[in-house]
């Protein structure tokens, strides 16, 4: 048995781009030769800004985007999923296992179900149940879980508040008893009372309920308080990957020391100014050959400046892996 | 010493199919020329509806108290009715910046030609000034090629380059007063640092006095020099920033930042505040915050302490019934 729930090795991703119907076809590649292992029981998380490929990473360890070279492998108590070669048969039964929270908790919810509709879908679309008694113990036994009350579970989404649309969120996404939870910027949406509550509550499932996250996130602070392990992202590349502690205490790659220095303090006094990155993103239609992050690096060797470095990990430290550009420069 | 701006006793309400329901209650601020004032709160708490307020732009079903004040240069502007007397404000000497850049701009109208016909509505001048003045903000404001984005739609522009021309635009009538309404929240945090310091440069150079609304207050912390705190319609904490979230008292202020992840501390618990907030349809009596204060005196817990501020240090101001409840 692997201690390994997922595995992800050499994965990416690309979509397809016309800019009309004349013209040629081109490749974008949204995800780039990703490899991670997320261990059984962690909290991974996964960071970086619009357009850097994270949702898209997400989405093709769930199967929901098309895998274009590489692969990824489920690890179950008994079997292994390999998404490259998985019939539909076996997709199916692999959606029970794994399952999605999305981000915005008023238009992932159906407007027209009951919450215990909502809920109970999951179970009659995978046909886990057999009677509809069977369905209904199930959903009052994951509602109680998410702390929704049973009388909730007569009424529709709109009477409820952005914390408590995303737990019945949650529910959904538990009731198959899945095993693996990929939560897509689950609290980007919720204020911040409200995030705290739902971030407890997802640490408090992970327990019960033996689950491990893949956890979504643009906000690093977020990430750093319920992470064991962080992967930063930027165009499509995993520039550094650490536990979180070691990473936030211990940044190497510039691109993750700018965006930690990003974060606006709470302190008023604590004026300490952001590394101020320049410009932006580039467009994932032509990245920067060599380290794509060297259009904006602030202390690119002159060697890393040329794109003369390619990319990939290196362990710089036990568990702490920092691109090789980032290694010299950082 | 006349303030640029002062709120008097502002109460907002709106009719609605469900009833009349209570945005604002009572709030007074003021606001200095040089200053930034930031409101925080939560989602319903009226940051919004209170900077609306200043422009008028609240829907037609909006109802204001008759003897509340918006006073900008000795007049009152909630007086005002013809639209030349809102013209002067809106956009004169008040300018808005949203959450929402690319909501903002007009979709098939190019940037320039947006940032032209504003210009000419407020200030007496041909085109070609109006053109240069624009091409000149669009260059402070940090923009490469200005001349070029002036020509080009809002789509084609990133989300951190969009919110630079909306600033650009809003500072471009050089108004006494600028509305900034969470102008960082849809930006990624390398961009929204970018973006800060710009609004803060900007700001010491034409001294103007802004309104900062957010809900993050390490933006708010970084940016403001007063704060005021609202919860469902009320301010219940006001002062400098730094006596604020260094030292706050209201059981709300303390709820909210202990409840945000703290980067430097990152083994303390996050602690939500209990409950939910109520809907404004039914605004609890007394104390706004009683329903999930954890530490409400009988008397609060019952509702039977008005809402009010008292100054409890110089400049720190505080809701009453947070003086009694805010001390454990």
């Amino acid at each position: 048995m692997s201690e390994n729930i997922v595995s992800v090795n050499n994965l990416s991703v690309s979509f397809d781009y016309q800019e009309n119907f004349l013209s040629k076809k081109q490749k974008i590649k949204a995800v780039n030769n990703i490899n991670i292992k997320i261990k059984k029981g962690s909290f991974f998380g996964l960071v970086g800004e619009s357009g850097s490929g994270k949702t898209t990473l997400g989405r093709a360890i769930l199967g929901a985007n098309k895998i274009s070279t590489g692969n990824v492998i489920f690890h179950d108590d008994d079997r292994d999923f390999d998404l490259t070669t998985i019939n539909s048969k076996e997709m199916k039964e692999y959606r029970k296992k794994a399952q999605l929270i999305f981000q915005d908790p008023y238009a992932a919810l159906s407007p027209r179900m009951t919450v215990r509709d909502i809920i109970a879908e999951p179970l009659e679309v995978m046909k886990i149940t057999n009677s509809r008694e069977e369905t209904d113990e199930r959903v009052r036994d994951i509602a109680a879980k998410c702390r929704l009350n049973l009388e909730h579970l007569r009424r529709f989404p709109h009477a409820f508040s952005g914390g408590q649309r995303q737990r019945i969120s949650i529910a959904r996404a538990l009731v198959s008893n899945p095993k693996f939870i990929v939560a897509d910027e689950s609290v980007a949406a919720l204020d911040v009372s409200i995030q705290a509550d739902i971030l407890n509550l997802l640490k408090q499932l992970q327990n019960e309920l033996n689950l491990t996250y893949l956890f979504i996130s643009h906000d690093l602070s977020v990430v750093a308080h319920v992470c064991d392990i962080v992967a930063v992202m930027y165009l499509g590349h995993i520039v550094e990957m650490a536990p979180s502690r070691e990473l936030f205490r211990n940044p190497r790659h510039p691109y993750t020391k700018a965006l930690l220095s990003s974060i606006p303090s709470i302190d008023p006094e604590n004026k300490s100014k952001a590394i101020e990155l320049e410009g932006e993103i580039p467009s994932a239609m032509n990245p920067p050959s060599g380290c794509v992050f060297r259009t904006r690096c602030p202390h690119a060797s002159p060697d890393g400046k040329e794109g003369n470095i390619e990319m990939g990990l290196e362990e710089v430290e036990p568990d702490h892996w920092v691109d090789r550009c980032g290694v010299s420069c950082g | 010493m006349t303030h640029l701006l002062e709120i008097n006793n502002l109460d907002v309400k709106f009719d609605t199919d469900e009833g009349r329901i209570t945005a604002i209650d009572n709030v007074s601020l003021t606001l200095d020329q040089g200053k930034v004032l930031g409101i925080v709160g939560e989602s319903g708490s009226g940051k919004s509806v209170t900077a609306k307020s200043i422009m008028q732009l609240n829907p037609g079903n909006t109802i204001y108290n008759d003897n509340a004040e918006i006073i900008i240069d000795e007049e009152n502007v909630l007086k005002f009715t013809s639209k030349n007397d809102l013209k002067k404000i809106r956009g004169g000497k008040v300018s808005m910046i949203f959450q929402e850049p690319m909501a903002s701009f007009a979709p098939a109208i190019k940037i320039g030609y947006q940032m032209v016909e504003q210009l000419m509505i407020h200030k007496p001048m041909d085109k070609k000034e109006a053109k240069n003045i624009s091409i000149d903000m669009l260059n402070r404001v940090g923009i490469a090629d200005a001349e070029k984005r002036f020509n080009q739609y809002a789509f084609e522009l990133s989300g951190g380059m969009r919110q630079r021309a909306m600033i650009a635009m809003a500072l471009s009538t050089m108004p006494k007063l600028l509305l900034a309404d969470e102008p960082t929240t849809a930006l990624d945090v390398t961009i929204q640092a970018q973006v800060i310091n710009l609004m803060k440069d900007i700001i010491k150079e034409y001294n103007m006095g802004v309104i900062f609304i957010t809900h993050d207050l390490g933006v708010i912390a970084q940016v403001a020099d007063d704060v005021a705190v609202m919860y469902l319609g009320s301010v219940v904490e006001q002062g400098p920033v730094n006596e604020i979230l260094k030292n706050p008292m209201h059981p709300y202020t303390k709820g909210l930042i202990n409840a945000l992840p703290d980067i430097n501390n990152l083994d303390a618990p996050l602690t939500p505040i209990p409950g939910n907030i109520p809907s404004p349809l039914d605004r609890p009596s007394g104390c706004v915050f009683r329903t999930r204060c954890p530490h409400a005196s009988p008397d609060g817990k019952e509702g039977n302490i008005e809402m009010g501020l008292v100054e409890i240090k110089p400049g720190h101001w505080l809701d009453k019934c947070g003086v009694d409840c805010g001390k454990t």
